[in-house]
């Protein structure tokens, strides 16, 4: 007898909902499989003073975004279309367009 | 007119006359659980209105009276717009008359809400359409197992009954194929089965041989007499001479413009 | 109980059956479903694990880096700004920074030159970073010799490459003694890059901040929850190219899930009044379309999130690796650690899933309640 659509359809679902718990598994499997890399990273970012992650080394605020001083992340503005692709991947960071607004209105220092 | 061998039913025979007694046909799906099970439908004071309330009104039943006995084949028969179809559709649950009382085996089935009219129609009555009104893409088989999927029947079973009933239609062969390759008399006969799969005790055909040609015609009637043989009750609509004139049918109906005339 | 079970699955062998009518274009839709949703997944999944990565990666960087500003620009720490620093309570030890960018016209790739304090590199000699020693096919022992911006030609001996493990933060590292260092960039003596600090309260490093900023007006402190804070956003949902490209591919299979789920055509209507005229009530048709939107969504949504869970952490998310590259050359071979956020999921099953299932039910319903007796009619 032919199988039901049903049947092949909770066979097929069956090994999705595997497959998805399966991917969590998986996860905490290579999380501890890992942890000593992992480790070593922080270890060798603590040794050094390493302040970003090297993803990417075109220009010297998107190797160092957090680095980055006021005006050379986003020279023109802070949500200015930028020149490399990688600098549209980052916003820029959270405290330099607290920087931004400040200069645009008034210095928040009463000097 | 065939051999029926799988199907719980009783012999073979045209007794016309007297139906079986008590007619305690086994059922093996759901039924209306009634004594006795013979399901005589008596309409009062039967109106109905479309767009009613728009300038386009139109009453297609203007008054209604009739009993329809139970285990016999009444044929409704009237020019088109003679509200033959209407009245089809409300004696067999598919529409709510605008006013009247429609009353199933002694119960006043008018008032009840959509939901319990639908069991009633699912397991009291089979519907065979004029255009067939078969699911295509779907097998022959589907569409025949298609009435029972709501009642929740299993499989197996439900399976080998469409196919047993699709035996008794001689369509065994074609049971795989695709509704839309069958020719007319098949896809008739595909569309018999369903609305007998659920074992109802009237069976409902609109224009029955209004798309066949003499011979399947007759194979049709043919067929209608062995069901009502079974003793179920036949309730279909027709202006076919064949029909009409027929000797299965035990009583015409005639209408027109929305009222009974009589003959 | 066991009717009602059986009664389901008859919706579900009639919806598959409607379904597998029109194959080609059913499975199309469920292949363009599924890879949306492998999509979304893998940018959700990847730009999650990237910042848990970069979160337990810097939370042990340096609590504060004072950078001087002159004119708005990163200058250099003249001599004197360290003992001045040294008066701060709180402050645990202050270190001199010398690092600096370096642009190697031979594999045109920058590179973060650094002279570490914690480490003596001996003269002469370097440490590189992974993917520094793979553009320029570097070993232990090499000689590499770089221009300097002075003119100068300067050798070195590569004494080691730093470990792969670590390339996610070390990859365009070249690390030198502190004399090299100020030879090759001409680096007044006295001067550094930046200044960090360790604070050994964390309570106390705002106050800090403070104090730092009171004492040098013209410094900058960064602090390290900025660092992470600055992590945290980085491919945030909303930023981005993939996204904006994505959205574009979203809005597509919208308008291609809404015409196919709600353009119900007239011949699924009649079919829908062949139903309830055979029996079936309004609520049986709107379970069985339920079941083949939850069906058709979740079998997408599964086998999207897995095939994305493959592609980027088991395969090393090819896909994004030109995206991320952008016009670097170095980019840094990494496996990112699995990280996956149950909101994260539930939020994706939530976009994309419902979304389908809206559009299914939607316009069943109104059809859904379509008189019994149109069959007849027809």
């Amino acid at each position: 007898m032919k199988l039901r659509p049903s049947s092949l359809a909770f066979v097929a679902l069956g090994l999705a909902a595997a497959g998805f718990a399966a991917t969590f598994l998986d996860a905490a499997w290579l999380r501890s499989r890992d942890a000593p890399q992992l480790a070593e990273r922080g270890a060798l970012a603590a040794r050094l003073g390493l302040t970003d992650l090297a993803l990417f080394t075109e220009a010297r605020y998107t190797r160092h975004p957090s680095q980055a001083d006021l005006h050379s992340a986003f020279q023109d503005h802070p949500v200015a279309l930028e020149h490399f692709p990688t600098g549209s991947l980052l916003p820029p960071p959270a405290a330099l367009i607290a920087h931004h607004e400040r200069l645009d209105r008034k210095t928040a220092a009463s000097d | 007119m065939n051999d029926l061998p799988p199907i719980p039913l009783p012999a073979e025979g045209v007794d016309t006359g007297s139906p079986p007694a008590g007619g305690s046909m086994p059922l093996d799906g759901p039924a209306l659980g009634r004594p006795g099970g013979g399901a005589m439908i008596e309409l009062k004071a039967i109106r109905k209105a479309f767009n009613q309330g728009r300038p386009n009104e139109f009453w297609a039943l203007n008054g209604i009276d009739l009993t329809i006995e139970a285990k016999k084949v009444t044929a409704f028969q009237g020019p088109s717009g003679s509200g033959k179809t209407t009245l089809l559709t409300i004696v067999g649950c598919l529409a709510r008359p605008t006013s009247g009382r429609v009353r199933l085996a002694e119960d006043d089935i008018s008032g009840l809400p959509e939901r319990f009219l639908t069991g009633i129609r699912r397991s009291t009555f089979g519907f065979v359409f004029q255009q067939f009104n078969l699911v295509k893409g779907l097998s022959a088989l589907e569409n025949v197992m298609l009435p029972a999927f709501p009642t929740g029947r299993p499989h197996r079973e439900l399976r080998s009954h469409a196919e047993s009933l699709l035996d008794r239609l001689k369509l065994a062969h074609r049971r795989e194929a695709r509704v839309e390759w069958l020719s007319g008399g098949e896809q008739q006969r595909v569309a018999i089965a369903r609305a007998l799969v659920n074992d109802p005790q009237v069976l409902i055909a609109d224009e029955p041989t209004a798309n066949l040609d003499t011979a399947l015609s007759r194979e049709f009637m043919g067929i209608l007499e062995s069901l009502n043989a079974e003793g179920r009750t036949v309730i279909l609509t027709s202006h076919d001479p064949l029909v009409v004139e027929s000797a299965a049918v035990h009583r015409v109906v005639s209408m027109r413009d929305g009222q009974l005339v009589e003959n | 109980m066991n009717a009602s079970i059986e009664k389901q699955r008859h919706l579900i062998d009639f919806t598959l059956a409607s379904l597998a009518r029109r194959k080609t274009k059913n499975l199309g839709l469920l292949l363009v479903y599924t890879l949306l949703v492998f999509v979304l997944a893998s940018v959700s999944l990847y730009t999650h694990a990237l910042r848990q990565e970069a979160a337990r990666v810097l939370e042990r960087s340096p609590e504060i880096i004072l950078q001087r500003m002159v004119a708005g620009r990163h200058d250099l720490i003249p001599p004197g700004y360290l003992e001045r620093i040294g008066r701060i309570r709180g402050v645990q030890t202050i270190e001199g920074r010398l690092w600096g960018y370096y642009y190697d016209p031979v594999v045109k790739a920058n590179y973060t030159f650094m002279a570490p304090a914690a480490e003596a590199v001996r003269p002469g000699t370097l440490t590189v970073g992974p993917a520094v020693a793979r553009s320029r096919g570097l070993a232990p022992g090499n000689t590499i010799s770089f221009r300097a911006y002075s003119g100068k030609l300067f050798a070195f001996t590569v004494a080691g490459v730093l470990p792969h493990a670590s390339e996610l933060v070390s990859a365009d590292l070249v690390l030198m003694g502190e004399a090299d260092f100020r030879a090759f960039f001409d680096y007044p003596a006295g001067h550094h890059t930046d200044i960090a600090l360790s604070v050994a309260n964390p309570l106390e490093v705002r106050t800090v901040a403070a104090k730092l900023a009171a004492a040098l007006p013209d410094s900058r402190p960064i602090l390290r929850e900025e660092v992470l804070r600055t992590y945290a956003s980085v491919f945030d949902w909303r930023e981005g190219i993939v996204l904006a490209l994505l959205s574009a591919a979203i809005f597509a299979f919208a308008i291609l899930a809404w015409e196919k789920a709600s353009g119900l055509s007239a011949e699924e209507k009649r079919e829908i009044g062949i139903l309830k005229a055979i029996g079936w009530e309004t609520g049986d048709v709107i379970k069985m379309k339920l079941w083949e939107g939850g069906l058709v969504s979740l079998t997408a949504f599964l086998a999207g999130f897995v095939a994305a869970y493959l592609q980027v952490f088991r395969l090393g998310a090819p896909l994004f690796e030109p995206v991320l590259k952008g016009w670097a050359v170095l980019y840094p071979r990494f496996e990112l650690v699995p990280a996956i956020d149950g909101l994260q999921v539930a939020t994706l099953f939530f976009f994309t899933v419902f979304p389908y299932m809206a559009a299914v039910l939607v316009p069943i319903w109104r059809t859904a309640i379509t008189d019994p007796d149109s069959a007849m009619r027809s």
